[in-house]
C-alpha cells in the first residue's frame, strides 16, 4: 500500500485516495473543432509509461482536494507530490508549496523510496 | 509416560515436565508436554507416519521443524472452528488439541489412493494436462473427481465462531526474526531510541539459540537470549510479537504481521503473548505495519538432498534432528545416517550421539570431509565416510537402510556398486538457503554466492536491511556481529545516533567449504529410477523437471508452473534451489543464469479469517440509515440495501406480502396519497460567482435561462457521452443552485464536480457542499397530497397557479422551517419537504397524522420504482449501464444546441450516431400476465440457426396495480421506430413469449396528472 503526501495534509496510506489518471491532460477549448480522431485521442489515449508518470490523485477520505503526484510506475517509488497550478489541467504549480517526498520529513521519505 | 513417548529423551530441553498434555491424533490418543510442538509430540510418540503426499500418496514423515515442514499438514480443532492446512511444526502444542492427517482414504497408514504410486510413471508433471482433455465433455466428471482427491484438509462448513481484528502501527525499526541477528539488531536500535517491533513467528524468541550448545558471552546461548529479551521487554518504545509471522513486505515499507493470539493457558510461553482459552478473546490479529527502516532476520533454510526414495519417513533435515533432540528432547531415530556435502551436518551426528543413539556412519560427499567438527565426531568415535554419498534408502514406512557408494564427483558409475547401512532415520544437508522470501516481495534482488552456493539479497529496493543467516551469515559470533551492524545502520539511516553497543563473543569453528552436490546419480537413468525428490509437498521429483525440459519449458518460470514446483505452502523454502540446480545442469546453464522464481505474499500460509479481521458479519460493510430509519423498522418494513444506505422496501399491513403491499402502495398514491423517505438522494449545495458558467459546462440543458425558485430534471454525462448521473435541481438564488444525485451516485458526482473544478477550471468561484444528510427528503404523493400539506399550515399557498409545477420555495410547514419542491417521480401531483434531518422524524409523523384522513400510505422503494416505471422515467444504473447515451434514452429535449457541456461532443462519435443503437422502449407481454424477468434476452425470431443474435434485455419489470397487467422497460437495437412490433423474449424453461415493443410511458403519457 502506497504512503502518499498530500499536499494539505501530509503522508496518508493509499486507501483514503483515488486515483484520478494521468495528469496533464488538457480539454480542448474547442470540441467542435475537432475531429473524430482528434476527439478519440482526447477522450481515449493515454501515455502508460514505463517510468516516471505525471498523475492526479485526489484525498477523497481527507480534505477532498486533488492534487498532482510524480511516481515511477515501474518501483512505484514516488518522487513529489505537487499543487496544481491555477491554470489547471494538472501541471506543477513551481512557486507555490510543491512537496518534495524526497526531501520531506524522514518518515515520508523513509517509506517512499528506501534503497 | 515412557510407553506413549518411547522418543522422549529423560532430560533437556525447553518442555515443562511437569506439564504432561494429552492430545488426540487421527481418534488415537496421544501425550506431550507443555512447550511441544505438534511435530515433536508425535515424534516422541514415534508417529513417523504423518501424511500421504499429493499426488502419488506415498508415505510421509516430519522432515523440518519449522516453516519449511513439506509433508505433516493437517486438520487442527474440529467443527467451524476447525482449521485446516496447518504445519504440525507451527502448531503448539495444548490440553485437548485434536489433530487430523489430511492425506489418505480410509486413512493415512492404508491408503487406496497409493496406487498411484505403483502407475506413478503415468503421473509425471503435465499428467492432468494431457489426459483429461479428452473427450471434453466428461471433463465435468474428471473435475469432480480431481478436486475430490486434491488439496490439504477440509473447509470447516460452518461460520468461524472465532474472532479477529486488525491493527495499524507505525515505528522507526520493524525487525523480522528474533534468533541471534534479529534480537542483536533489535537491541542496538532499542538502545540508540528507536520505536521498535521486533517479530517472530515462535512462541519463543531465539530462534536457533533455543536449539544450540554453543556459548555467547560465557553463558549458555538460549540464556543469553532471555537476557536480551528481558531488556527489550523493559523499553517502552519496543513492542515483541512473538507467535508472529511477518508474511508480507509490501509497497512502501508497508508489512504484514499475523499474531497468534488464542493459545491454551497451559502451554509454554515466554509470557508476552496474552494467553486465553481457544475461543474466547481474539484469535489471530493482523498488524499493518508502516515501518521506516525493516531489518530482516528471519534465518536460513537447511536444503535437503536430492537422491533416490528421500521422502521416505524418517528422512529429516540434520538442523531438524537437532532442534528435536535440544529444544524438544526427543530423538528422531535410534540408529542414524547423517548424509551431508557441508560441514554444519556434523552437529547433527554429535547432538545424535550426545543423546544416547548410534550413529552409523556420516556420509560426506567430499572428499577431504569436515573441518573442527570432523575431528569431534571422530572423537565421539563416530565413523565419517568422506567421498561418500548416500544414493537410495529402503523401506516404505519408515528408513530401514540406506544404500551408500563411493563418489568422486564426475563419475557416476560408481554409484552403481553400493552397500547397505541399515538405519531408522537418515539426516541430511544439502547446505542452506538464506530466507530471501521477504526481501524479495519487497522488489530486492538477489545475487548467487559461489562460494556458498546459494542466493543472498543484494541490492535492496525499499528501506531495508537483510542480517545474520538470511544475509548468507553462517557462524553465530557472524550472526550476531551482522545483526548488530544492521540495527546500527537502520538507526543512522533514520537520522539517530547509534549507541556504542559491543558485539557479544562467540566462538567461530573453522568449517571446510560446501561442495556442490545438486543430485545423487542413480544406478538406473533418472526417468527410471526410483524417485529422486525436490520437492516433497508436491511431488515434483528430477524425472518431472526434466520431463519439462523435454516438451520445451526453458523458462523457470514455465517449469515452475508446469511442475508444481514451490507450490503449496513451501513457496520455494524447501526444494527451489535443488530444481534450479537440476534445470540449470538439463538446460547446461549456470544456475543465476536459470534465474529464480518470483516470491509473493504471504510467506507462510495466512487463515482468511485474519485477512478479513472485524469486517464480517455486520461489520463488513457501514451501514447508512435515514432519520427515519427507527419509525420505518417500528412499522415493519423489510429493507432494501442501496449502496450502503438502508431503505424501507414495503410496508406491509396486517401480514401483506411483497406484491399485495405494493399493489396497495401503489393505488394509495395514484387515487389518494402516499409517503416515501427519499432522503438517501445526494444533495449537494453549488453558490459562487461563477456557479452558473461551471453548472453551464457540467448539466446538458440552459442552466442560465432557469429562474429564481425553479427546478429541473437534470442530467449530466461522461466525456464519452454516456449518461453518468440524473436528478432535480434548482435555482435558489441568482448564485445558489441546489443539486440533487442518485442515491448511488451522491460521492461519485461530487468528487467528478470537484475534479473539473480543481484541474480543469480552478479559473471558476464555486463551493460545493455535501448536504446528503444534513437534509431529510419526505415525498408526498397522491391526488390528496396538497390537502395533506394544507392542513398541516402552510406559510405560502400551494395551489397550481401560487406554487406550480417544478416551482421550489422556502415554507414553514407544520410550524417548521423547509424548502418546498414540486416535483414528481411518480407522476402524480407531488411534494418533497426537504428540512434539517433533526426536525424529519417530527414532520414525517405529523404528515402520518395528517394523511390519515385520505388514508395515507407510507410506501417504498419497490412501489416508487413501479410507479417511476408506469411513467417510463428511468434509473440510473438500470436503464443505464454506461453505455447508454440521452439520445439512447429519447432524451433530445434536454440537450441544449446552444452550448458546450461535457460529454456533447462525443454525441456525434459515429458509434454514437448508428441507427441500430440500443434504444428505450416499452414491452408488453402478448399472454398479458407474465412478469418478464429483469435481464431477459431479447431475440427477433427463434427457431434460426444457433447462437440467435440477441437485439435488445428487459432494464425493469413490474405488475402494474392500476393499469391490471405486466409492464417492462428494455433496451432494444433501433427500438424507437419499431413501435407496434413484436419480438421474442428469451425465457428459462419454458417457451419463448412474444412481447409487443410499446411507447416508454404507460401511465398518464401526457403527463397531465402532475400537473393539477
Amino acid at each position: 500500500m502506497l504512503l502518499i503526501e498530500c499536499p494539505w495534509c501530509g503522508p496518508r496510506a493509499e486507501t483514503e485516495f483515488s486515483y484520478g489518471g494521468e495528469a496533464g491532460i488538457v480539454r480542448p477549448p474547442d470540441p467542435d473543432a475537432l475531429s473524430d480522431g482528434e476527439w478519440a485521442d482526447y477522450l481515449f489515449f493515454r501515455a502508460n509509461p514505463r517510468g516516471a508518470h505525471r498523475e492526479l490523485w485526489n484525498h477523497a477520505q481527507g480534505c477532498r482536494r486533488w492534487f498532482g503526484l510524480e511516481r515511477d510506475t515501474v518501483t512505484y517509488r514516488i518522487e513529489r507530490s505537487y499543487v496544481l497550478s491555477p491554470a489547471g489541467t494538472g501541471t506543477p504549480n513551481v512557486a507555490d508549496n510543491s512537496v518534495d517526498a524526497g526531501a520531506g520529513s524522514g518518515s515520508a521519505s523513509g517509506a517512499g523510496n528506501g534503497g | 509416560m515412557a510407553a506413549m513417548q518411547p522418543n522422549r529423551l529423560q532430560q533437556g530441553g525447553r518442555i515443562d515436565r511437569t506439564r504432561p498434555l494429552t492430545f488426540s491424533f487421527d481418534g488415537e490418543v496421544c501425550e506431550g508436554f507443555a512447550g511441544d510442538t505438534l511435530a515433536s509430540a508425535l515424534i516422541a510418540g514415534d508417529l513417523s507416519l504423518v501424511g500421504r503426499s499429493f499426488k502419488l500418496r506415498r508415505p510421509r514423515g516430519i522432515v523440518g521443524s519449522g516453516a519449511e515442514e513439506p509433508n505433516a499438514i493437517m486438520q487442527v480443532g474440529a467443527g467451524a472452528a476447525a482449521q485446516p492446512n496447518l504445519l504440525a511444526t507451527q502448531v503448539e502444542l495444548h490440553e485437548g488439541l485434536v489433530a487430523h492427517t489430511t492425506k489418505g482414504w480410509p486413512g493415512v497408514r492404508f491408503d487406496a489412493g497409493a496406487i498411484n504410486d505403483i502407475f506413478g510413471r503415468m503421473l509425471s508433471a503435465g499428467f492432468y494436462y494431457k489426459t483429461f482433455m479428452y473427450p471434453r465433455s466428461l471433463w465435468k466428471l474428471y473435475e469432480r473427481l480431481i478436486r475430490a482427491s486434491a488439496g490439504f484438509g477440509r473447509s470447516p462448513a460452518a461460520p468461524d465462531p472465532d474472532t479477529y481484528e486488525h491493527m495499524n502501527a507505525h515505528c522507526d525499526v520493524l525487525v523480522a526474526g528474533g534468533g541471534p541477528a534479529g534480537l542483536m539488531a533489535a537491541l542496538a536500535a532499542a538502545r540508540s531510541g528507536a520505536r521498535v517491533i521486533l517479530a517472530d513467528e515462535q512462541n519463543e524468541f531465539g530462534g536457533s539459540l533455543l536449539a544450540c550448545t554453543e556459548s555467547i558471552d560465557g553463558k549458555p546461548a538460549a540464556e543469553w537470549a532471555a537476557g536480551v529479551v528481558a531488556e527489550l521487554r523493559n523499553h517502552p518504545d519496543c513492542t515483541l510479537l512473538p507467535r508472529s509471522t511477518v508474511f508480507g513486505y509490501h509497497d512502501h515499507n508497508f508489512l504484514t504481521i499475523a499474531e497468534r493470539c488464542t493459545v491454551d493457558a497451559g502451554s509454554s510461553g515466554d509470557g508476552v503473548a496474552s494467553m486465553r482459552p481457544p475461543g474466547e478473546g481474539v484469535r489471530e490479529r493482523l498488524w499493518r505495519v508502516r515501518a521506516r527502516q525493516v531489518v530482516l532476520a528471519q534465518g536460513s533454510f537447511e536444503r535437503p538432498l536430492v537422491y533416490c526414495n528421500n521422502d521416505r519417513p524418517g528422512v529429516m533435515l540434520a538442523s531438524a534432528v537437532s532442534t528435536y533432540i535440544h529444544r524438544y528432547a526427543v530423538l528422531p531415530g535410534r540408529r542414524a545416517v547423517v548424509f551431508t556435502n557441508n560441514d554444519s551436518a556434523y552437529r547433527a551426528a554429535i547432538d545424535l550421539a550426545d543423546a544416547g543413539a548410534e550413529v552409523t556412519a556420516i556420509v560426506d560427499s567430499r572428499p577431504g570431509g569436515a573441518g573442527e567438527l570432523g575431528a569431534r565426531a571422530q572423537a565421539l568415535q563416530i565413523p565419517v565416510l568422506a567421498g561418500h554419498v548416500v544414493c537410495d534408502v529402503a523401506g516404505r514406512r519408515r528408513v530401514r537402510g540406506a544404500g551408500i557408494a563411493r563418489w568422486d564427483g564426475d563419475c557416476w558409475d560408481t554409484v552403481r556398486s553400493t552397500i547397505r547401512i541399515d538405519c531408522d532415520l537418515v539426516a541430511m544437508s544439502g547446505g542452506w538457503n538464506p530466507a530471501v522470501h521477504l526481501h524479495s516481495q519487497a522488489g530486492g534482488r538477489l545475487a548467487w554466492d559461489n562460494s556458498q552456493l546459494c542466493f543472498v539479497p543484494s541490492q535492496a529496493r525499499q528501506a531495508h536491511l537483510s542480517a545474520g543467516a538470511c544475509n548468507g551469515r553462517r557462524s553465530l559470533g557472524e550472526c550476531l556481529a551482522d545483526g548488530l551492524r544492521a540495527g546500527r545502520e537502520a538507526v543512522s539511516k533514520l537520522g539517530m545516533e547509534p549507541t556504542a553497543v559491543e558485539a557479544p563473543a562467540a566462538a567461530t569453528v573453522p568449517e571446510n567449504p560446501i561442495e556442490a552436490l545438486w543430485r545423487v546419480p542413480a544406478a538406473k537413468d533418472a526417468d527410471r529410477c526410483p524417485k529422486q525428490f525436490i520437492d516433497f509437498q508436491n511431488d515434483t521429483s528430477v524425472a518431472d523437471i526434466r520431463l519439462a525440459v523435454r516438451e520445451g519449458y526453458r523458462n523457470v518460470e514455465h517449469v515452475k508452473r508446469y511442475t508444481a514446483l514451490g507450490f503449496g505452502t513451501d513457496q520455494g523454502k524447501l526444494g527451489n534451489i535443488n530444481g534450479l540446480a537440476v534445470l540449470a545442469d538439463i538446460l547446461g546453464k549456470a544456475i543465476p543464469e536459470v534465474g529464480t522464481t518470483t516470491f509473493r505474499p504471504a510467506y507462510t500460509p495466512v487463515s482468511f479469517g485474519v485477512g478479513a479481521g472485524e469486517s464480517v458479519g455486520p461489520l463488513y460493510d457501514p451501514v447508512r440509515k435515514t432519520a427515519l430509519h427507527e419509525w420505518h423498522e417500528a412499522a415493519g418494513a423489510p429493507m432494501e440495501v442501496v449502496g450502503q444506505w438502508h431503505r424501507p422496501w414495503y410496508f406491509p399491513r396486517d401480514g401483506e406480502a411483497l406484491h399485495a403491499a405494493v399493489a396497495r402502495e401503489c393505488l394509495a398514491v395514484r387515487n389518494s396519497v402516499g409517503a416515501m423517505d427519499a432522503s438517501t438522494l445526494g444533495k449537494i449545495d453549488a453558490r459562487g460567482s461563477d456557479v452558473v458558467e461551471f453548472l453551464e459546462r457540467i448539466y446538458t440543458h440552459d442552466v442560465g435561462r432557469m429562474k429564481i425558485g425553479r427546478c429541473v430534471y437534470g442530467i449530466m454525462l461522461g466525456e464519452d457521452g454516456m449518461l453518468m448521473d440524473d436528478g432535480v435541481m434548482a435555482r435558489l438564488g441568482e448564485q445558489h443552485f441546489y443539486l440533487t444525485t442518485t442515491t448511488g451516485g451522491a460521492a461519485h458526482v461530487l468528487g467528478w464536480l470537484e475534479k473539473w473544478l480543481q484541474t480543469e477550471w480552478p479559473e471558476l468561484e464555486v463551493y460545493l457542499t455535501s448536504l446528503t444528510e444534513h437534509y431529510s427528503t419526505i415525498a408526498v404523493a397522491g391526488p390528496n397530497s396538497r390537502r395533506v400539506l394544507e392542513s398541516l399550515g402552510c406559510d405560502i399557498p400551494l395551489d397550481k397557479e401560487s406554487f406550480p409545477f417544478m416551482a421550489v420555495r422556502p415554507a414553514v410547514l407544520a410550524d417548521m422551517r423547509v424548502t418546498l419542491f414540486r416535483v414528481s417521480f411518480s407522476g402524480e401531483l407531488a411534494f418533497e419537504i426537504n428540512i434539517d434531518s433533526n426536525f424529519a422524524l417530527a414532520m414525517w409523523e405529523r404528515v402520518m397524522e395528517a394523511g390519515k384522513a385520505f388514508d395515507i400510505a407510507p410506501y417504498g422503494t419497490e412501489t416508487m420504482h413501479v410507479l417511476r416505471a408506469e411513467k417510463g422515467f428511468i434509473i440510473v444504473g438500470q436503464e443505464t449501464d454506461g453505455s447508454v447515451t440521452p439520445v439512447d434514452l429519447g432524451m433530445n429535449w434536454l440537450l441544449s444546441k446552444e452550448k458546450d457541456f461535457l460529454g456533447k461532443r462525443s454525441l456525434r462519435r459515429p458509434d454514437c450516431l448508428r441507427e441500430d443503437r440500443k434504444q428505450l422502449i416499452g414491452l408488453l407481454s402478448s399472454d398479458d400476465r407474465t412478469v418478464l424477468p429483469e435481464g431477459t434476452q431479447l431475440v427477433e425470431e427463434t427457431g434460426k440457426p444457433t447462437p440467435v443474435p440477441m437485439c435488445g434485455h428487459v432494464t425493469s419489470s413490474y405488475r402494474s396495480a392500476c393499469l391490471g397487467h405486466p409492464i417492462a422497460l428494455a433496451l432494444v437495437a433501433g427500438g424507437r421506430n419499431r413501435k407496434g412490433e413484436t419480438i421474442q423474449a428469451v425465457l428459462p424453461d419454458r417457451e419463448p413469449l412474444p412481447v409487443q415493443i410499446v411507447a416508454p410511458t404507460f401511465y398518464d403519457p401526457r403527463g397531465r396528472r402532475q400537473h393539477v
